[in-house]
């Protein structure tokens, strides 16, 4: 067993084919994209494959340590940076395959027209824990 | 208190009883689990004179209560009051082949690791969920969709010893150990397959377990960083468990059927039995990588085999054992870098730990590969510098 982030991008991801805003799709499209999300979250469960799915503010500050007894430093948001993670879901699955299998499910989310987004993941393999049969 | 190993080890033979008697396996296995719960709180200090019997009339009532429930969910009718008379006695075929359904070839290995440890194994899905770090409810489910499948597939073609030993195996290898010792609960487990079938693999397995559990106090500092073998202080071996490892694996061994569990154990025995690093037989180490590489013809064999090549033979012959060994398996790199730091070519070895402890599998492995690379670094550097004394 190996669990994988499957990483969602507000920008930095290549362009989708279904390249539309959220904001443009007609409000039923919005609704049939959230519910493929938390059917397919959902469905994960059922296979015992789902560990965590969460998504995130595109909002947000950089901080920094300023010195012992200073406040930290907070800045930002940047608007040139070029990454920006949208949210994520971690899976517990038996081979990478089966992760690339679910990944490409996920980027079939549908968006504008009722047409699948298209959207590139990333997907990113946790660090194990050391094997016991190791030194 | 009454010990839950103790109670744990009397789940197999209690599940079996009810499967005989005639109960669904998914069914029987929640009722054997809501009987231990009972069992830990009702026994306390006073066990019954009769723990097994206890537990099968117990599980069986709540098998009945279970079936009743369904029953008249699907508002049926269905005789389930007839309680068989307890003492079925059950036997050691049962309790092997609950072990062969767990390892069903239909399941994947991560149902059937969490199938083992739930069914024979006595464990709670809490429990389990918690050694994998993965949500109980996923857990949950897993569970019950490997028991479904199990169920549905009947028990014509129930897995075997090697796919038992392969799910053991994994349990002992893997798993984070918070509340459980996996490592312990897989050598309770091997052990108590070692009673009821006779296979030197078996014993091969469990000496392999011993010998590696043997050591674990030695493997990891207290920050859980890496020691490597050759840097353990071996007084914190524990002896009597290698002796226990050596002398399983010198009766398998006798039997005269050689497998890659008793190949691997013997090595292990070899490493074992050292009192000083340097007293390491490491020629007879790669006979058995030899035996082993025949066995299994694995490039992961061929790996560590280039590793003793280079202790028995000198840094020159493991670099060409090196060489047969394909580019792409996992910690090639680490190994090319310590042969290569072995052989004085420093620089290049800074350079392949670099790439090593970028492709680390684990954060141990990349702490510690890390660490090599800036030591060597370090003395890159001192050597660099006319006049600087060279580092020790």
């Amino acid at each position: 067993m190996a669990k994988y982030l499957l990483l969602k991008h507000y920008r930095g991801a290549p362009a989708p084919v279904n390249d539309v805003p959220m904001d443009q799709w007609s409000p039923d499209e919005v609704e049939a994209h959230m519910t493929f999300m938390s059917d397919f979250a959902a469905r994960l469960v059922s296979s015992g494959e789902f560990i965590d799915g969460q998504a995130v503010s595109p909002d947000g500050a950089w901080v920094r340590h300023d010195g012992e007894g200073r406040p930290p430093v907070t800045d930002g948001p940047f608007a040139e940076t070029k990454d920006l993670i949208a949210g994520w879901m971690v899976i517990d699955v038996d081979t990478y395959e089966r992760a690339i299998e679910l990944a490409g499910e996920l980027s079939a989310a549908p968006g504008a027209g009722g047409k699948p987004i298209h959207e590139w993941l990333e997907v990113r393999p946790f660090m194990e824990l050391p094997p016991n049969f190791g030194q | 208190m009454t010990d839950e190993v103790e109670l744990r080890q009397l789940v197999p033979r209690v599940l079996s009883v009810l499967v005989r008697r005639g109960a669904d396996f998914a069914a029987a296995e929640d009722a054997v689990q809501e009987a231990l719960i009972r069992a830990l709180s009702a026994w306390g200090n006073h066990p019954p004179t009769d723990p097994t019997a206890w537990l099968i009339t117990v599980a069986w009532r709540a098998f009945l209560d279970m079936a009743r429930a369904d029953a008249s969910r699907r508002d049926r009718e269905l005789l389930l009051d007839s309680e068989p008379p307890i003492g079925v006695v059950p036997s050691t075929d049962d309790t092997l082949r609950l072990y062969f359904l767990c390892a069903h070839p239909d399941l994947t290995s991560s149902s059937a690791v969490a199938l083992t440890l739930r069914a024979v194994g006595g464990l709670t899905t809490r429990q389990i969920a918690q050694a994998y770090l993965v949500p109980e409810r996923t857990m949950g489910q897993r569970i019950s969709r490997a028991k479904r499948t199990v169920s549905e597939a009947g028990l014509d073609r129930p897995g075997d010893a090697r796919t038992v030993m392969r799910v053991l195996y994994l349990v002992f290898n893997e798993g984070y150990s918070g509340d459980i010792d996996l490592a312990a609960e897989a050598i309770r487990l091997t052990r108590q397959l070692a009673d009821l079938i006779d296979d030197p693999e078996v014993l091969g397995l469990l000496s392999l377990m011993l010998l590696h559990h043997a050591r674990r106090r030695s493997r990891t500092r207290p920050d859980r960083s890496l020691v490597p073998l050759a840097d353990q202080d071996r007084s914190l071996w524990d002896t009597a468990l290698i002796a226990e490892g050596i002398e399983i694996v010198r009766r398998a061994l006798s039997r005269d059927r050689l497998g890659e569990y008793q190949a691997q154990a013997a090595i292990a025995a070899l490493h074992a039995d050292a009192p000083r690093v340097e007293e390491t037989d490491w020629v007879q180490i790669v006979e058995w990588y030899d035996e082993l590489l025949r066995l299994t013809d694995s490039p992961v064999v061929r790996l560590n085999r280039a590793v003793a090549v280079g202790e028995a033979d000198g840094a020159p012959a493991g670099l060409m054992a090196l060489g047969q060994v394909q580019p792409d398996i996992p910690r090639r790199q680490a190994v090319a870098a310590y042969l290569h730091e072995r052989n004085g070519d420093l620089e290049l070895a800074a350079r392949l730990y670099v790439d090593a402890a970028r492709d680390a599998p684990n954060l141990a492995e990349r702490d510690h590969l890390t660490r090599q690379a800036a030591q060597l670094n370090e003395r890159l550097r001192a050597f660099g510098e006319p006049g600087s004394p060279p580092s020790s």
